[in-house]
């Protein structure tokens, strides 16, 4: 049984208010759509990644699912979870976290209720005890981004969707917001959506691993991956990007045909 | 780390401290000016910095200085309170809803451009010459330029962290004490000094057309006798009350925007 399916059909931003009057003109072409036809099963505890082209409509892919979507987009969306009513944590690109409140307020500031202990906790497991006081400005990028994934655990979330987060860090802190991401997530038990267009990354994060054609989106491909995989750039991991490159040679383009 | 930050701190205060006496010795100097110009001058309408202090003191302790004082800054404080609370109100509605502005915005050109003293006269004839004429002739002309300065706040606000709200679901309140209205904070600021400098100078006039107290009443009996000591010692009254607001108010919420940005 899955924990979440997602379908998503015919997702167009209206272009302005100008032409509202004719949207029904204009998303009847297809060529307008950021989104064709994305549908996923995603299973309890499972990671998956979403690779694809820049401007497929990655972000819009999770902000749909996170219940966000611009005002001005148009769409068919599915959601269908087996919890009734999930907790979703979102971790986006940037940080996103308010500078003029400290590290723990920024966390109490989403838990309903603020638990003194739980805070403590969470910034101690993402090791920003001595932070805790701490306005982000004055932080690090990687403190920064451990940060937001502590205010995305604290309030435990059934599902929790990544927005290319580690792109921006250098190569060394990135691997470490990772494996922090991986003990958190085992620990929650956490169902995980994470966009990325780092091959590397997904092949080390996901269980399965979805490619996107570029933009009308629609997925071209998928990669179940066992746990042969799970060390970042291993010898199996190269060899399994080279067998996928040589069948698929522009598949990070979103292309499955060779030419 | 630690030990830059030490540093810092004291290199800080260090700037503070010179900056301070920077400001004081300006201050100073602009005073030892006027002293030594009226004593060259020698003129009846040019009263020297001491004359001056001495009117000051005469008008503290024999006239009621302290009394039309008080009146007044009551005064400029009802209308501060009303007009940054109408006036942001409406702004941030303007800077958030574009159909909102689309309404509102040629009144606000409007009353902007409206000159005060027909303001204030409109006002004191279709009130009649009471108190909460007054103060509305104040507010009516102080809304639309903190309007003005919220519609670009609330313009400015960051759509990406209203998202953060969103997901998380942070309540209502929650949400604009923490996430919006701290993005405003600058704005709101820059609204209130100068609309504390504003109000001053319209209740003045206002008190002058149509008021019976207060240090524009004062100011207008004053001028009916030529005591310029007395103008002179009331505006220096005056100067001092706003310093002190500045001091109490403004600088500690100006240091409560700057934390962590």
């Amino acid at each position: 049984m899955s924990a979440l399916r997602v379908n998503i059909t015919q997702l167009a931003y209206r272009a302005s208010q100008h032409s509202a009057l004719s949207q029904s003109a204009a998303t009847s072409q297809t060529s307008d759509y950021v989104i064709a036809d994305i549908t996923l099963d995603i299973q309890h505890n499972e990671c998956v990644c979403i690779v694809g082209p820049s401007g497929c409509g990655k972000t819009t892919l999770l902000n749909a699912v996170a219940g966000i979507l611009d005002t001005n987009t148009s769409a068919n969306v599915e959601l269908a979870f087996t919890t009734p009513s999930p907790t979703i944590g979102y971790i986006f690109q940037e940080p996103r976290l308010m500078p003029w409140l400290t590290l723990y307020e920024n966390i109490a500031l989403v838990m309903p209720k603020a638990d003194p202990r739980k805070i403590t906790a969470i910034l101690d497991a993402v090791g920003l005890t001595a932070q805790a006081n701490s306005y982000p400005n004055h932080l690090s990028g990687g403190m920064q981004r451990r940060a937001s994934i502590a205010r995305a655990f604290i309030i435990e979330p059934d599902i929790l969707l990544l927005d290319e987060p580690f792109v921006s860090l250098d190569a060394p802190t990135a691997m470490q917001c990772r494996e922090l991401l991986i003990s958190l997530a085992k620990r929650h038990k956490t169902t995980i959506l994470f966009v990325t267009h780092d091959l590397n990354e997904a092949l080390y994060l996901g269980d399965r691993v979805v490619f996107l054609s570029p933009s009308p989106a629609r997925i071209i491909h998928e990669l179940a991956l066992n746990n042969l995989y799970k060390a970042y750039d291993s010898a199996a991991q190269t060899n399994l990007k080279s067998e996928l490159f040589t069948r698929f040679p522009k598949i990070l383009e979103g292309q499955l045909s060779k030419d | 780390m630690a030990i830059t930050a030490i540093a810092d701190a004291k290199a800080s205060t260090r700037f503070t401290e010179s900056a301070a006496l920077l400001k004081l010795s300006v201050f100073l100097l602009l005073l030892v000016i006027w002293q030594v110009f009226a004593v060259i001058l020698a003129q009846p309408d040019f009263p020297t910095f001491t004359q001056t202090l001495s009117a000051l003191y005469y008008h503290t302790m024999t006239g009621d200085l302290l009394v039309n004082v008080g009146i007044t800054v009551t005064r400029v404080a009802i209308s501060f309170v009303l007009a940054m609370l109408i006036g942001s109100i409406f702004g941030i509605a303007m800077g958030a809803r574009a159909w909102f502005n689309q309404l509102s915005d040629s009144l606000l050109i409007i009353l902007l451009n409206v000159p005060a003293l027909v303001v204030i006269i409109l006002s004191y004839i279709w009130i009649g010459l009471v108190e909460a004429a007054a103060i509305t002739a104040v507010v009516i002309n102080k809304i639309p330029t903190v309007a003005v300065m919220l519609r670009e706040g609330a313009r400015t606000t960051d759509p990406k962290l209203a998202q953060v709200a969103q997901v998380y679901n942070i309540p209502w309140w929650r949400f604009m004490r923490q996430i919006y209205l701290p993005q405003l904070y600058p704005f709101i600021l820059a609204a209130a000094r100068n609309g504390l400098s504003l109000i001053w100078k319209i209740v003045l006039v206002v008190e002058l057309l149509g008021r019976s107290n207060g240090v524009g009443f004062a100011l207008h009996s004053m001028f009916q006798f030529f005591d310029i000591a007395g103008i002179l010692a009331y505006t220096m009254a005056f100067i001092g009350v706003v310093f002190i607001i500045e001091w109490l108010c403004f600088t500690p919420f100006d240091r409560r925007i700057q934390r962590g940005r």
